[in-house]
Parts: C-alpha cells; sequence; structure tokens
C-alpha cells in the first residue's frame, strides 16, 4: 500500500485512541475528587504532568484548577493532543483514506468528531461531565468494534492496530504513572484506605477493576503494577498490547517472529523481549516511575523507527535529480 | 395539510415534471401520486433523514478560506428530475456524436490540423486560445482517443428544446453526488422508485475502471489504475476518494508518485510500485512542472516524458481544454459537419462569434439583451449579463469587443426550464440544468442519469454550488 495512505491509518487510529485515553485520564480524576472528598484537595496538575504537556499548559493558563485542566484536555484546539484536536486528526486522516477503510469506518470517525465539535459549543457540559466522557469512550470502541467487523485483516489493517495498540501501551503506563505526580501529604497514606482507594479509580479509568478483582481480588499497589504493565490476557496491558503491535509489525513485513528485518521490529522485539522476561519485584526495585519513564521513551524511539521504516521512501536512482527541477 | 402540487404554479417556464395545465408529464405521475399521498410531514421528515444521512456519511465539498466548518454538505432536495425516455434517447445519440467528432478534432489539431488547412473552421481561433497546448502536437494517445470522460452541460429553454451550454472536456466533477444522491434517494422513496422503472446508474465506476484499463498498453494483462488527487483540501477531494474507493484503485496525490527508469512509480511500503494508468484530477497547468506550469507542487516531475513515451496513460489526455474553449464551441456544428458528414443533433445554444462583422454588429445593437462572455475565460470571468447590466457596463463591453472582437461570443439568455423543489411546507419552481456523463473507451457510453443541479435561490439562474446551487437525484426513465 502507499505509505501516505500507512502514515494515514497508522496515525487515524493512535489519534483515536488518544482521545479516548485522554477521556480515561479525565475520568480517573473525577472518580478521585469523587471519593475523596474533603480528605484531598482536588489535584489537576498532575494530570498535565502526566500527559506531558505541563510546559504548554502553563504558558496559556494561570493555574491548574478543575476548570482549566478539563477545557485544555478537552476542547482546546491549540494542545494538539486535546480530545477534539485528536479526534479532528483522527477524522482529517481517516478522510485521506476513506478509500481503503470501510464506508461504516469512516462515518463513524465522522460521527465521533461531529460528537466532539457539537459538545465544544455546550457552555454547561463540563459542569456534569461524565456522561460526555463516557460517550467519548464508546464513540472510540465502536470505531474499534467496525473496523474489527468490516476491515478484512490485510496490511491496512495491520497498520491500523500497530497505531492504537502503540498508543494505548503509551497511555496505560501514563494512567499508572498519574499516581506517581498525585502529591500525597504524608508518606503513612501508602496502604490506607485512601491509597487503596485511588488505585481502585485507577484501574477503572483503565476499564480494569473488574478483570482485576477476578486475577488478583485485593488490592494492592504491586499487583495493580503487575496486571496493568505484564498481564498477558488484558487487552490493555502494555504486555498484551506490545504482543499483539508485534505481531502486525510482523505481518505486514513477513519476516518471522524471532528475527527482524527493519529498526522498528528490532526495538519493539527486543523490548517485548525483555517484559516477556521480567518479573514486578524488578521494576519496583528500579523505581516504578522510572521505569515507565523509560518506557515510554522506547515507545517513541518505535514510532520512530516505524516512520522511517514505512512512511519515507525516497528514490534511488539517477533519474531521481527530476526531484529537484532547474530553477 | 399534506402536501401537493394542486397550488404549485409553474409560472408560464417550461416545467420538468408539470405541464402548464398542471397535470405531471409522463412519466412523473407515480412520482407525483406518492408524493401526495405521503402523510403530514412525512416529505419534511424525509428531506430532513436525507440531508442528516448525508452529514454523517460527510458527502461534502470544500468551502475555500473558512477556518472551521470547511466541508459542507451539497444542499440536496428530495424531489427528483424525471427524464423521459424518449427525451433521453435523443440527449444520448446527441451526446454520443459530440464526443465521437470532438475527439477527431483532437487528434486532428495536435497532428495534421485537416480541418484548419480546408478553412472549415478559421485557424486563428485555435491557434491564439490560451487552452491550445503546444506541448501535445504529435502526440499519439492510446487508441487515439483523447478524452475518455467528459460531462457535458444541458439546459431546456422554455419551448421545450434542449440545448449544450457547455462541453466540460478536462476533469467535468459531480459524477459522485449523481451516485450518492441515488442512494439516498432510494432509502427515502423506494415505493416511487421502484414503480417508475427508473434506469440504474450504479455500475458508473465499474465501466469507468473498464475504460481507464482500456487505455493501458495491450500486453499488461492486470493493468495498475490510480486516481491522482490534489489532495483532501481540494473542493472535489470527497468526489475523488469516491471515485478511488469504488473501483478498489489507489487514491495518490503527487508526491505518492515518481518518475524513475523511465517510468511512474507509487512510492508504496513494499518499495516502489509501477503505474500504468492514471485518472488524473489535476488541471494540465499542474501535472507537471517540467513540462507546464514549473511552480506545481501538486504534480509529478518528468510524468510527460513518460506519457510521450506510451509508458503510462492518462485520461483525459492533456490539451483536451482547447475542444472546450467558448470560440471553438460555436464552431461545433461545422465540427462535426467536417468529421462525421452529419448535421450536429444536439444544437448549441445560439453564438454570436464577435469576430464575424454581421454578428458582431448584432451584438453591439443588442447588448441589453445578450449574455456576452470570454472566449479565454471560465467561471464567469469576463462576463456581461445583459438584462442584468448597467448602461455603463454595455458602454465598456461595446469598447472592449470593438478593440479585441475575437475574444467574445455572445448568447441570447435563455429561460432555463424549471422543477419543484422543497420550500419550507410547499414546493416552489426552481431553475435547473443537466450534466450527464460520457466514458469512452471500447465505445461511447453515456450513464442514463446525471447530475441536475438546482438554482435554489427563487429567480435565480445560477447552479453553481458556491453561489447558492444545490442537486437533485436524476431518474431518467425506461
Amino acid at each position: 500500500m502507499l505509505s501516505r495512505v500507512a502514515n494515514s491509518i497508522y496515525w487515524m487510529s493512535r489519534y483515536l485512541e488518544r482521545a479516548e485515553n485522554v477521556a480515561r485520564f479525565i475520568d480517573v480524576n473525577l472518580n478521585l475528587t469523587l471519593d475523596m472528598q474533603g480528605q484531598l484537595d482536588e489535584q489537576w496538575a498532575p494530570l498535565v504532568n502526566t500527559t506531558g504537556d505541563f510546559e504548554q499548559f502553563a504558558k496559556r493558563y494561570p493555574s491548574p484548577t478543575r476548570e482549566n485542566v478539563m477545557h485544555f484536555l478537552t476542547f482546546d484546539r491549540e494542545n494538539p493532543n486535546s480530545i477534539l484536536s485528536c479526534v479532528r486528526h483522527a477524522r482529517e486522516n481517516a478522510r485521506s483514506v476513506r478509500e481503503i477503510i470501510s464506508s461504516e469506518m469512516w462515518e463513524q470517525a465522522n460521527r465521533f468528531y461531529l460528537l466532539v465539535k457539537d459538545a465544544s459549543r455546550d457552555k454547561f457540559l463540563l459542569e456534569n461531565p461524565h456522561e460526555f466522557y463516557s460517550s467519548v469512550k464508546m464513540s472510540s470502541h465502536l470505531f474499534d468494534g467496525i473496523t474489527e467487523a468490516t476491515m478484512s485483516h490485510g496490511e491496512a489493517w495491520h497498520f491500523l492496530q500497530m497505531g492504537e495498540l502503540l498508543e494505548r501501551a503509551d497511555k496505560t503506563s501514563r494512567i499508572l504513572d498519574v499516581k506517581y505526580f498525585i502529591l500525597l501529604p504524608e508518606a503513612q497514606t501508602i496502604g490506607t484506605a485512601i491509597d487503596n482507594i485511588q488505585w481502585a479509580a485507577l484501574l477503572k479509568s483503565a476499564s480494569a477493576l473488574e478483570m482485576y478483582r477476578k486475577h488478583f481480588k485485593q488490592i494492592d499497589p504491586f499487583k495493580v503494577a503487575d496486571f496493568l504493565i505484564l498481564n498477558r490476557d488484558f487487552p490493555r496491558s502494555v504486555l498484551s498490547c506490545l504482543d499483539r503491535a508485534t505481531l502486525s509489525l510482523h505481518a505486514i513485513t513477513g519476516s518471522s517472529e524471532d528475527a527482524f528485518s527493519n529498526k522498528a521490529e528490532q526495538g519493539l522485539g527486543r523490548l517485548l523481549g525483555e517484559l516477556n522476561y521480567t518479573q514486578i519485584e524488578e521494576i519496583i526495585h528500579e523505581g516504578l516511575h522510572e521505569f515507565l519513564d523509560k518506557l515510554q521513551d522506547r515507545l517513541n524511539w518505535i514510532d520512530d523507527a516505524i516512520y522511517e521504516s514505512f512512511f519515507t521512501l525516497r528514490p534511488l536512482t539517477g533519474k531521481s535529480s527530476h526531484l529537484t527541477p532547474d530553477q | 395539510m399534506p402536501l401537493n402540487f394542486k397550488s404549485y404554479d409553474t409560472e408560464n417556464f417550461y416545467d420538468e415534471l408539470i405541464d402548464s395545465s398542471g397535470v405531471p408529464r409522463p412519466g412523473a405521475r407515480i412520482l407525483v401520486e406518492r408524493i401526495e399521498s405521503l402523510p403530514d410531514g412525512d416529505i419534511i421528515a424525509r428531506q430532513k433523514a436525507a440531508e442528516a444521512a448525508m452529514y454523517n456519511m460527510g458527502i461534502t465539498f470544500t468551502v475555500y478560506g473558512s477556518e472551521e466548518g470547511t466541508e459542507k454538505i451539497w444542499p440536496f432536495d428530495i424531489v427528483p428530475r424525471i427524464v423521459q425516455a424518449r427525451d433521453w434517447e435523443y440527449i444520448e445519440r446527441g451526446l454520443k456524436q459530440r464526443i465521437h467528432a470532438l475527439n477527431l478534432f483532437l487528434d486532428d489539431i495536435y497532428h495534421e490540423q485537416k480541418i484548419l488547412k480546408d478553412k472549415a473552421i478559421p485557424a486563428d481561433i485555435i491557434l491564439s486560445a490560451s487552452s491550445f497546448r503546444p506541448q501535445c502536437v504529435g502526440l499519439d494517445v492510446p487508441n487515439g482517443i483523447w478524452c475518455h470522460i467528459t460531462g457535458t452541460d444541458l439546459v431546456r429553454d422554455s419551448d421545450g428544446q434542449i440545448y449544450v451550454l457547455e462541453d466540460n472536456l478536462r476533469c467535468p466533477s459531480g459524477v459522485s453526488y449523481v451516485l450518492e444522491n441515488r442512494q439516498v434517494l432510494k432509502r427515502t422513496l423506494p415505493l416511487a422508485f421502484e414503480a417508475s422503472r427508473v434506469r440504474a446508474v450504479d455500475d458508473y465506476p465499474a465501466r469507468l475502471l473498464e475504460t481507464l484499463q482500456y487505455l493501458a498498453p495491450d500486453h499488461l494483462s492486470s493493468p495498475t489504475v490510480v486516481v491522482l488527487t490534489p489532495g483532501m483540501y481540494n473542493s472535489a477531494y470527497f468526489e475523488h476518494s469516491f471515485l478511488a474507493q469504488q473501483m478498489g484503485v489507489e487514491l495518490v496525490e503527487g508526491s505518492d508518485l515518481v518518475v524513475m527508469d523511465g517510468f511512474v512509480h507509487m512510492r508504496t511500503t513494499r518499495g516502489f510500485q509501477r503505474v500504468d494508468v492514471i485518472y488524473r484530477r489535476i488541471d494540465d497547468d499542474f501535472i507537471d512542472p517540467l513540462a507546464f506550469r514549473a511552480d506545481s507542487v501538486l504534480g509529478v516531475p518528468g510524468l510527460m516524458d513518460v506519457y510521450r513515451n506510451g509508458r503510462v496513460a492518462l485520461a483525459n489526455a492533456p490539451g483536451t481544454g482547447i475542444a472546450d474553449d467558448k470560440a471553438v464551441y460555436s464552431y461545433l456544428p461545422q465540427i462535426v459537419k467536417y468529421y462525421l458528414g452529419e448535421d450536429m443533433i444536439l444544437p448549441n445554444v445560439p453564438t454570436y462569434i464577435c469576430a464575424d462583422k454581421k454578428d458582431r454588429d448584432y451584438v453591439l445593437a443588442n447588448l441589453d439583451k445578450l449574455v456576452v462572455k470570454a472566449t479565454n475565460e471560465s467561471g464567469g470571468y469576463g462576463m456581461l449579463v445583459g438584462p442584468h447590466s448597467t448602461k455603463a457596463q454595455q458602454a465598456e463591453f461595446a469598447e472592449l469587443i470593438r478593440k479585441s472582437p475575437r475574444n467574445y461570443i455572445a448568447q441570447p439568455t435563455l429561460s432555463l426550464s424549471r422543477a419543484p423543489v422543497l420550500v419550507d411546507d410547499h414546493f416552489e419552481g426552481r431553475h435547473i440544468d443537466l450534466r450527464p456523463y460520457i466514458l469512452y473507451g471500447r465505445d461511447i457510453y453515456v450513464l442514463p442519469g446525471g447530475l441536475t443541479r438546482v438554482a435554489l435561490k427563487k429567480g435565480s439562474l445560477v447552479v453553481n454550488s458556491s453561489q447558492g446551487g444545490g442537486s437533485k437525484d436524476t431518474w431518467v426513465l425506461s
């Protein structure tokens, strides 16, 4: 398929997944706030720290109030990672590959965008935001379902999968990281009721609470991290995402799974291999935040490698001098 | 109160649906009865549902120069336009003849120019036209066909006669709306559609693909066909992606293509892949910066060289614009006669050629009644609409015509036919035109349907989407 088209499909699904996850971020904080009534001040700065956009936020907003942060992450057009920006980019990408995806998928991408755009004009929306954020999540799930039901599992689908899964791995790691940024009044709160409530809220925002309970029953910080990073069966865990992204990457190149034919395969394969043979104790020992930080760096590196391996292609013969016409 | 046509007034215009005594024309009776039998408010609800469907499906065109909401749905009217089988038979015969003659003309003009040597039409009209492409002289196009896809604009005057208003031989657009309008209408008025025996338009993409594949060199069993678009910000982008999708071929932008080792290739995730046929939706000026405009970033450098060597096919061929030049248009009766030895079936709108002394005198004496057009301009530039002009404007044009007569033609102001459209809760007549689509591959095929454009503003004669125009489904009856 065309390199440009592969690039657009990859980013279409990345942006949709990103929009969904930004909704999850906000949701976790809303949940925390509800659960914490009076025991802790509302904390909204951690959200912009986690998404890595704090600098940009600080430039244009006086303080990290609930209202400011929610607006910044949801409807701010100048923030390229706001939900509105994400669905707009996703739709633009979908529009540029309309002939590749099914018309049902395009229609859903279009509806998703219209939903958020219409909501951005609703002045009272952020006063009672739960319904909106869950409809963002559902719109993204609906897109995934439609994709599953209407698109052939060919090359285009594999690029779509890669975009979605790499984005999700990154965002699950960041959801887990929210906890790191939340300033606790004293170290003693670790292991207390408040602590447990926070971890449960965090699981909930990754749609992981029920699945976690089936697996581990009791809330325990190490186990939560274990579940969200290393669980093999939960579809939002980092390991599960990278495992499936690797399958798609090899389906695209056709090279066997125990070898690599480009930098992307090398980077992703190495990371997956390491996670496959890692225990949560080692991660905790290294420091959870440090581990997640490094993980995010490596995912960025893999994204760059995918760009280089598939989306840029330059002619190699002498005739290519045509590319720079004489003046 | 249920909607009906009882109070509908044709106001002495030719109405395509209802005749002057208020009776539905033959073939329109089923539709009119069906609409009148619908419960109160139903047709309005159906119109709204049709619009919502188009909005959600993103059937839009791009509006330049505004940041948000740069796409709009093209206003769509729910009452279809009906073309009688007998009218269509006439239109089809006329268009086939016209396209045939225009292609012979193009091949001649870029080779021996026999028609000029025989003085059947004046040579200076052709050679001075900006749409004449010296780069195309001597080009041997595949199968001798220059214009594979045409969209000809037809209008009907108050006496019921159908005229050709304009031949669009470059990159005619709008066919995607024909297909989408039909999809929506089939869902909206299924019973009337079925009972009226409407001819199908749905196989257009398959026929288009066949036409394009026919251009590829013989030895290729499965040629690679692509649609070349200027990109997603082009006003017709929806159509480009729609056609690529429906044909199952790649939609490419100029930057996806590269000339290498004498062939055109596209950049894919698995390396370069050869391209054999390009349905280009980019104007001549922009397809190759080495051959045409050097500042074009939309095209493919070196494309024309590959084309000249027969290693890639282009549809339409570059240079076809000369045949829809307004001055050349006025000579079409002579062109048809010259190449085919036949009288032209579908008439042109009567055209006065200002280069001709007798015509010029008539034009100068009747500037208040005529529409004057510059021959080398399009899109309404350099135009005088007599009945709506001031004395000063008329004087200005008289001066222009005297100074360079061969740059101008004039036509009488036509009284375009009308059709009912839904306005709030009742029907009103609006002026319409018709653009049928013609494919020229192994033979000439006229799609039994077309784009009916509607001037939605009351009394307006302008059907363009940028100026308050809309569209209707077109039902050609069998």
